[in-house]
């Protein structure tokens, strides 16, 4: 029951990220802006809402590969950002540099 | 708890649609590969949660195709637009 | 408020629709491209609320990982390598040669005489029968393999399959009649971050792919499923120019193009020479000639989706001018 409890905080909680991610996607006024609202946003969201699908889970080999799937979201979403901030900086310059 | 999971989906799945507003109005091509990245995430998420309501773990596999060929899109994005090209 | 799913199903049904709709309606040929993704991440879900998690696989293998590089690639490929898009009309969709009314107006018969049809077949069929489930469940002990759909795909109806592999295959030669020539531009650079999630994320990728491939005998996978995560593996070599294609590899990927279709139809032949329908395997092969088909068939996919995202046969065109072009 307490389990259960804690399971729904942690996803309800994860929602909220994800709403709050989908916010600064609408409202923040340059790309870099969002880019540091999303990144931020979608990988906590993602984390709690893996964490409190772990605490329901049945089996460890469940559980793992939530963490695994979690692992690489974060990965791939942490490169992307990256990848993306770098491509817009390296537009800037040659935008300016005209 | 499946109530409350439904109302979470529902929730994750909205936030997506408005989010679409962003890759509809788009300052910059730069904005619409962010946003559908975000997408990408939040489907993930969605697709845990389901694969709870549902107790179908072959639902994590989806979820696992998903985070590992996230990248794809948009490195090929980044490769092609890099040099000016897209 | 009885069914949890009620909501999200409705805004989900919603949602599809109207992504299908803008991606039409869209004027920014880039933007249709993104939206054209998200509705195949949609539609993902979509599968996976119909209880269908091997298309969800399908769709989500070859949505995220193959269908956007390929639409971006090709839009690139457009603009700056044929330049059937003028540059400076790059933001909108305005071809040198607009399509005359006629055209327009003959596809949009066909495709409502299509619509239509589909809404006979639809109406006519019977509203609540037991379906197939029934009889796929029945045959099951007899196909070798413990998943319905893997039974249903490779078996019981595996001469759809077969054509499947072929429009892959047709898909394949077509591109490489048309396009040719090597790639002269310099390698990109991703960056080290790049390298490092290529890095611990490729061997992730090719193990989830053969996974999915050895699964789909008893469980959603298979090989559609895994050879379109396994091209994703092709498709980040040949971006980030790990592997350069040459003249000298096109037999390799030919025997690659060719396998599934081959090995396919050769053990089909091979069955009805026994005195057998074609595809009636016996029984107590069944399951190591469906693994054997799906194998080699993976193979064939995996390539030949990445052959079509490279686009062109790799020879050297004398005369020709270098391309800047991925």
């Amino acid at each position: 029951m307490i389990l259960d409890l804690l399971a729904a905080i942690l996803i309800a909680s994860g929602a909220f990220f994800f709403v709050a991610g989908t916010v600064g996607l609408l409202r923040f006024p340059d790309l870099y802006c969002r880019l540091h609202a999303l990144t931020k946003a979608d990988g906590l969201g993602l984390a709690l809402i893996a964490m409190g699908l772990s605490l329901l889970a049945g089996s460890a080999a469940e559980i793992l590969r939530i963490i695994l799937i979690w692992f690489f979201v974060a990965l791939a979403s942490a490169t992307c950002s990256h990848l993306i901030a770098a491509h817009a900086r390296r537009v800037d310059r040659e935008r300016t540099d005209d | 708890m499946t109530i409350f999971l439904g109302v979470i989906i529902f929730i994750l799945l909205a936030s997506i649609l408005a989010g679409l507003a962003r890759v509809l109005r788009a300052h910059r091509p730069e904005d619409r590969m962010l946003a559908a990245q975000l997408f990408g995430t939040a489907s993930v998420a969605i697709l845990l949660v389901l694969s709870r309501m549902m107790d179908m773990r072959a639902l994590l596999d989806v979820a696992m195709v998903f985070a590992l060929l996230a990248a794809i899109t948009l490195a090929a994005y980044v490769v092609l637009a890099g040099r000016r090209l897209l | 408020m009885t069914d949890p799913f009620l909501l999200f199903d409705l805004l989900l049904a919603g949602a599809i629709i109207a992504l299908a709709a803008s991606t039409l309606a869209v004027r920014d040929l880039f933007a249709s491209i993104v939206l054209f993704i998200i509705f195949g991440l949609l539609s993902a879900l979509a599968w996976v609320r119909l209880s269908a998690p091997d298309v969800a696989l399908a769709e989500a293998a070859i949505g995220t990982g193959v269908t956007g590089a390929l639409l971006l690639k090709t839009l690139h490929h457009l603009r700056f390598v044929t330049g059937r898009l003028a540059l400076d009309t790059a933001t909108g969709f305005t071809p040198e040669h607009p399509v005359p009314p006629a055209v327009l107006w003959a596809n949009a018969a066909l495709c409502g005489l299509i619509t239509l049809g589909l809404a006979v077949a639809f109406l006519g069929a019977p509203q609540a029968g037991p379906g197939f489930d029934v009889l796929v469940a029945d045959a099951l002990p007899q196909s070798g393999v413990d998943h319905p759909v893997t039974a249903v795909l490779l078996n019981f109806r595996a001469y759809d399959t077969l054509m499947e592999v072929v429009v892959l295959l047709a898909a394949v030669i077509a591109v490489w009649q048309i396009e040719r020539g090597l790639t002269a531009a310099p390698a990109p650079s991703l960056g080290e971050v790049w390298q490092g999630f290529a890095r611990l994320s490729l061997p992730a990728i090719v193990i989830v792919g053969t996974y999915l491939l050895w699964k789909g005998a008893e469980a959603p996978g298979g090989a559609f499923q895994g050879g379109a995560v396994l091209a994703a593996v092709g498709l980040v070599l040949l971006l980030s120019r790990l592997y350069v294609p040459r003249p000298s590899h096109r037999a390799a990927a030919r025997w690659a193009f060719v396998l599934g279709t081959g090995a396919f139809a050769a053990v089909a032949l091979l069955v009805a020479s026994g005195g057998r329908v074609a595809f009636q395997y016996p029984i107590e092969h069944a399951k190591t000639l469906i693994l054997l088909i799906e194998g080699l068939v993976t193979i064939s996919i995996a390539v030949t989706l990445a052959a079509l995202f490279h686009g062109r046969e790799p020879v050297a065109i004398p005369n020709e001018r270098d391309r800047d072009d991925t």
